[in-house]
């Protein structure tokens, strides 16, 4: 493969507006194949309406999305797509065993196929051990490990998780991070939203998002070496526009 | 098959929520039963207060199911009457029998009017010494001499049990999975919007079925309303009622941004249906009101459960009935998909 992947998201010039509020100003970014990629941003800065837009739930404006070569939204792609909201999408009457079970066979998995997904993504948020409780008696944390393991159950070839890591404590979001890693090295593109700086250090690449506007894209080092900063955190405040 | 899928969801969810359940299921039987003991009791018998009536028309009265008690004057018997002991006095005035109301209660005023009429017409026709008195014999085309007040009124209860339960439970279930963000999260799947309002009508409606045959064989078994038709139309209105109510409570739930906005929904939407299903006599409704009744589901449902239950019709006289209130769920269900259209646009 080149140096340069072959692109896996292309986002070009988007607007969304909401009545008459427009909410992101042509926004134009590419995520390449197998990268992890950050959005980075504080609250209100659009990172929600963006993903939405790029799992297909909701529709641009203007401009264009394509995801895996295909224009969204569409119907098809959603499938090949895994999307981990920012709230916690759980039927919380339900066992975290039915929940997997439910979200699964909207995907097509069944059987024994459903039954190894099922084990294997609870392994990997580490819940195996309540997976017969209901969700009522789950804490915050771990409806966000189980939410995870929804969105990866599909073993889907683009994962968008919207502010993933809130609520995990610090032990927990490094083992989140070291499988997002492992499954970029399978293949899989991974896109995050974050407002968490030093977490968007851990992204292959990322782009800062302000106000409705992308104001930087590029891999951590090169974002601080061209704003001569010395955290992401300096570099975002001098991509927006303030002196440190 | 992801339908399937929605299905057994619901399935579970309400095996895991068994106050739910009981609300749909055992609280219209428990309500069913309040009304049963309220409207099945004998005829009223009204107490009357006679302030020096001659015997003949006492005795009379007394024939005529009434509870005589005999005053020795009238202030006394004033006095009964502005505490409510008794509904009425007869006095004689001039010879001639005078009758004070207590008033309040017009079923009241009736009964002792009734009683009191029915009296002086038996001691006319003693006095008359009239040879040949043709009483009319009465004969009824549906229903008869015993059908009690409850007979009248449990086909329109039954409806509207079957829709009221249904129509806020199928409501506040929609409306709490696009609270919670579940539904969102349904729609980042490939799961088709007609899909989600299929899978939520087959779910619940395995439930509303459920519910429909235990209300209407509780009313009829247990009760013993009156049922002249045949139990399988009613099942078959009964499900196509508790399906309108279904799908209309899930519709209007994208109206309602919380579950107290979905609540408000009952005065809006369930409480005039109750005015126009029959349970009060519309002939001399304003004209310019009439016409809501036709556009309320209830209505439909109740005018055929009467056809069946009471007057023993069969299909063709419920068959516009029938339809209106299967076109009226699929009218529902295809507004339910398009109201989808605000979440996601495929």
């Amino acid at each position: 493969m080149s140096r340069e992947q072959a692109a896996c998201i292309s986002v070009r010039g988007v607007t969304r507006k909401f009545g008459d509020k427009e909410v992101l100003h042509g926004i134009t970014l590419t995520v390449r194949s197998g990268e992890i990629f950050g959005l980075l941003g504080p609250s209100g800065s659009g990172k929600t309406t963006l993903v939405k837009m790029l799992a297909g739930i909701d529709k641009a404006t203007g401009g264009e999305i394509d995801v895996l070569g295909i224009r969204m939204p569409k119907l098809q792609m959603l499938s090949r797509i895994g999307y981990m909201a920012q709230s916690d999408a759980l039927y919380a009457e339900l066992t975290a065993r039915e929940n997997l079970a439910f979200f699964g066979s909207l995907y097509g998995l069944r059987g024994g196929r459903l039954k190894t997904r099922m084990r294997e993504a609870m392994e990997l948020v580490d819940l195996t051990a309540h997976l017969n409780r209901p969700v009522s008696a789950y804490s915050g944390g771990m409806k966000r490990r189980l939410s995870l393991a929804i969105a990866l159950l599909h073993e889907p070839e683009v994962l968008i998780l919207d502010e993933p890591t809130v609520g995990i404590d610090p032990v927990l979001r490094k083992s989140i991070w070291d499988e997002l890693e492992s499954l970029s090295r399978r293949g899989t593109t991974v896109i995050v939203t974050t407002h968490v700086m030093d977490e968007a250090g851990k992204c292959h690449r990322l782009g800062m998002l302000r106000g409705g506007r992308l104001i930087a894209e590029g891999t951590p080092e090169e974002l601080k070496a061209a704003s001569g900063a010395a955290s992401i955190e300096e570099a975002f405040l001098h991509y927006g526009g303030v002196r440190a | 098959m992801r339908v399937r899928a929605l299905i057994v969801r619901i399935i579970r969810q309400f095996i895991h929520d068994k106050r739910t359940l009981a609300l749909l299921i055992i609280v219209p039987l428990v309500v069913l039963s309040l009304i049963y003991l309220v409207f099945d009791g004998d005829t009223y018998q009204p107490k009357i207060g006679a302030v020096q009536v001659p015997d003949p028309i006492t005795q009379h009265l007394v024939e005529h199911h009434a509870e005589v008690t005999v005053y020795g004057s009238a202030e006394d018997a004033e006095q009964a009457l502005a505490g409510r002991e008794i509904d009425a006095i007869v006095r004689m005035d001039a010879g001639a029998p005078r009758v004070k109301l207590e008033g309040s209660d017009p079923s009241k005023n009736r009964a002792a009017m009734a009683v009191i009429q029915a009296a002086m017409q038996d001691l006319a026709v003693l006095q008359s010494r009239a040879v040949a008195v043709t009483l009319p014999a009465f004969e009824y085309l549906h229903g008869g001499p015993d059908m009690s007040a409850f007979d009248s009124l449990s086909p329109v209860l039954i409806g509207l049990f079957a829709f009221f339960f249904v129509f806020l439970i199928a409501g506040v279930s929609f409306l709490r999975e696009r609270i919670s963000g579940t539904l969102e999260r349904l729609l980042a799947t490939p799961l088709r919007r007609w899909e989600i309002v299929a899978g939520y009508t087959a779910g619940f409606g395995l439930f509303t079925s459920l519910q429909a045959v235990l209300i209407a064989g509780y009313a009829v078994g247990a009760l013993g309303s009156l049922m002249v038709g045949s139990f399988g139309y009613v099942l078959l209105i009964m499900l196509l009622l508790s399906l309108t109510a279904l799908s209309l409570g899930t519709f209007l739930s994208a109206f309602a941004d919380t579950e107290f906005q979905m609540i408000q929904f009952i005065p809006l939407v369930i409480v005039p249906q109750v005015f126009f299903s029959g349970l009060f006599d519309l002939e001399n409704i304003s004209p310019w009101l009439r016409w809501l009744s036709h556009v309320t589901p209830l209505k439909y449902g109740a005018d055929a459960l009467r056809d069946v239950m009471i007057r023993g019709e069969g299909w063709s006289a419920i068959a516009r009935e029938v339809f209106i209130l299967l076109g009226l769920a699929l009218v529902f269900m295809a507004a339910n998909v398009l109201a989808l259209r605000k979440h996601r646009k495929i």
